[in-house]
């Protein structure tokens, strides 16, 4: 599904070069769920970002289900983060001023489907994460695992063959947290394909892959 | 945001409200400009400044009634034509009441050329008249109140140096800003021909035609002037010969005033409201700035680089178009209620009444529109060429 040839990222200009992830080569096949570790400046975002389309490295290729997203432009970039990705961010970056209902529907509307059909489908979202009774609340008036959640039902709005999370469970009580891992574990055994940067280690042993990175490289 | 939308409120107002009293002041001048008659040639003898064909300069010219016959048969494009002459200082009676009044001799075609026209249940003078010298006259509005207050006029009898008149008609109330010898409500009109037979003159005062197109009034013109040096034996070439007054040409050049008047206006209100413009700008690259985070969330989610343009255009259109609805609405209740008002007399006369064109709605719905999108296509601009990590990471 995912294939890294030497892929490096250099951030800044001059001396204050950073080389955030350095030749890194790896794969990963559909329906894997995979752990990806290692101490604060290690790469970790630096990968994801990559591996999620927000981001193109500085050199070498990467092949997203056998498409080189290397040399895409920005409204094909956009497209695959639509409909082939879904975000579940740290910060859970939900809109504030938007509704439970109307954060879900953001990626729906990007992608063009009709109102009818973005009302049926986060309706089924909604209950899918057992928040169908907070439809019209703002992230201001939701607990953090609530507003966790309603960041995993945008995610899975259109169905992405690639759920990235990172640090999902950074901000949550050990609840919330075995909460979340369980609805990531459903997924998985739906068919999903999973990438959780962490660097909690009772989580990472709880996934079958393990990615570890060290000064931006993989570590075997 | 409030302050901008009040930039935006009193720019509108301001530009809507130039305009609207500006548009009202050239309709009521022309309105009165035409209180005089619309589109017609003033014409009287003067002196000759040429010698002629052994004549000496510094000859009176004087136009007699033939004139008008002569002018009417020569020149193709005269409409209307009328003999005026006018006598000071007759003493009009009627009952007890005397006054002292002036009075016009002059032809049936006056009445649509120097707009005339009769009230309910009244009539001008009529070819009847002229023709059997009848003893009729036509009253202005304030002749009429003097002698017969509120009471009726038409079908009395007014004396007029102790010669019986018969009061056929009252003028209908009318604006007029341009006049000579006084206003025409204060005139009262007989038969040129019962004129001529009481007072005995042979010259006239006046002579008025009226062109039978506006288009033809330069033509007509120099064809009156020549036909008439050929009758009176002056240079065709001699400006001071006749004296003549051309509303058509005055009205030419009063409405390219205007026009330049109304540009001013325009372009005082443009400024200001270009001022509010600026205040926009600043809105929505505020507001650009601190949604950074949003557009990076967007992008995140598929939002590709139109949609976040169209996101930030569209509000600050919608913020531009907001302002520009309240002062919209304040001006159209200012007008509305100026011309409830309905202030009559003096300078109110022309300023009191505003209009509201179509050509000043599309001037300032077209620059409130070119206000939103500039404010907004910059920030836009900016916050689309964002880098979604990057714009993730905005705090």
């Amino acid at each position: 599904m995912i294939k890294m040839n030497n892929v490096t990222k250099i951030y800044g200009t001059g001396d204050a070069l950073v080389e955030a992830i350095k030749d890194v080569s790896l794969e990963i096949r559909g329906n894997e769920f995979i752990s990806l570790i290692g101490p604060s400046g290690s790469g970790k975002s630096t990968l994801m970002n990559i591996m999620g389309c927000l981001d193109a490295p500085t050199s070498g290729e990467y092949y997203f289900e056998g498409v080189r997203v290397s040399k895409m432009n920005h409204n094909r970039l956009a497209e695959i983060r639509n409909e082939k990705i879904g975000f579940v961010f740290q910060s859970f970056n939900l809109l504030p001023y938007a509704t439970a209902f109307e954060n879900i529907e953001i990626p729906l509307i990007f992608k063009g489907v009709s109102a009818r059909h973005r009302k049926e489908r986060v309706t089924e979202l909604l209950d899918r994460v057992n928040l169908g009774r907070r439809a019209r609340h703002k992230p201001s008036e939701l607990s953090g695992g609530e507003i966790q959640r309603v960041a995993i039902a945008r995610a899975l709005a259109n169905n992405p063959r690639l759920i990235l999370a990172d640090e999902p469970t950074g901000n949550l009580d050990t609840k919330s947290g075995d909460e979340l891992l369980k609805i990531f574990d459903t997924l998985w055994r739906q068919g999903s394909t999973l990438v959780i940067v962490t660097h909690n280690p009772a989580i990472a042993q709880k996934t079958p892959r393990l990615i570890r990175l060290r000064d931006g490289c993989i570590e075997n | 945001m409030t302050l901008t939308i009040l930039a935006l409120v009193w720019g509108t107002f301001s530009i809507v409200i130039l305009l609207a009293f500006g548009e009202g002041l050239r309709f009521q001048m022309t309105k009165a400009n035409h209180g005089l008659g619309e589109g017609i040639v003033i014409l009287r003898g003067d002196q000759t400044s040429k010698p002629f064909q052994g004549l000496g300069k510094g000859r009176r010219i004087f136009l007699i009634e033939e004139d008008v016959e002569l002018l009417k048969n020569r020149v193709s494009g005269i409409d209307l034509i009328s003999p005026e002459s006018e006598r000071y200082g007759n003493t009009m009676t009627y009952g007890q009441k005397s006054i002292i009044q002036s009075v016009i001799g002059v032809y049936p075609s006056f009445e649509e050329m120097r707009t005339y026209y009769p009230d309910w249940n009244s009539r001008f003078l009529n070819r009847l008249d002229l023709e059997k010298k009848r003893r009729v006259i036509f009253l202005g509005t304030k002749v009429k109140e003097k002698i017969f207050g509120g009471g009726q006029a038409v079908g009395n009898t007014v004396l007029i140096n102790n010669i019986p008149f018969v009061v056929v008609g009252v003028m209908r109330k009318k604006m007029q800003n341009s006049m000579y010898n006084g206003p025409d409500e204060e005139k009262a009109a007989i038969p040129f021909s019962t004129y001529k037979a009481i007072y005995g003159v042979k010259y006239l005062d006046h002579l008025i035609y009226r062109p039978k197109d506006i288009s033809l009034a330069e033509t007509v013109k120099k064809e009156v002037y020549k036909v008439l040096a050929i009758k009176y034996k002056f240079d065709p070439g001699d400006r001071q010969a006749l004296r003549i007054w051309d509303t058509i040409e005055e009205e030419k050049t009063f409405r390219k005033i205007f026009i330049g008047f109304q540009i001013f206006l325009g372009i005082m209100g443009g400024l200001t409201l270009m001022v509010a413009g600026v205040g926009v700008a600043n809105i929505m690259y505020v507001s650009a700035r601190r949604r950074t985070r949003e557009v990076g969330i967007k992008m995140a989610l598929g939002a590709k680089r139109r949609y976040v343009l169209l996101q930030f255009v569209s509000e600050a259109l919608m913020i531009a178009f907001t302002g520009g609805a309240i002062g919209v609405a304040f001006s159209l209740l200012v007008v509305q209620v100026t011309q409830a008002l309905n202030l009559q007399g003096g300078a109110a006369d022309f300023l009191a009444h505003p209009v509201i064109s179509l050509g000043t709605m599309v001037l300032t719905a077209f620059i409130l529109g070119l206000i939103g999108f500039l404010a907004g296509l910059f920030p836009a601009r900016r916050a689309a060429s964002l880098n979604p990590v990057e714009a993730l990471r905005y705090e």
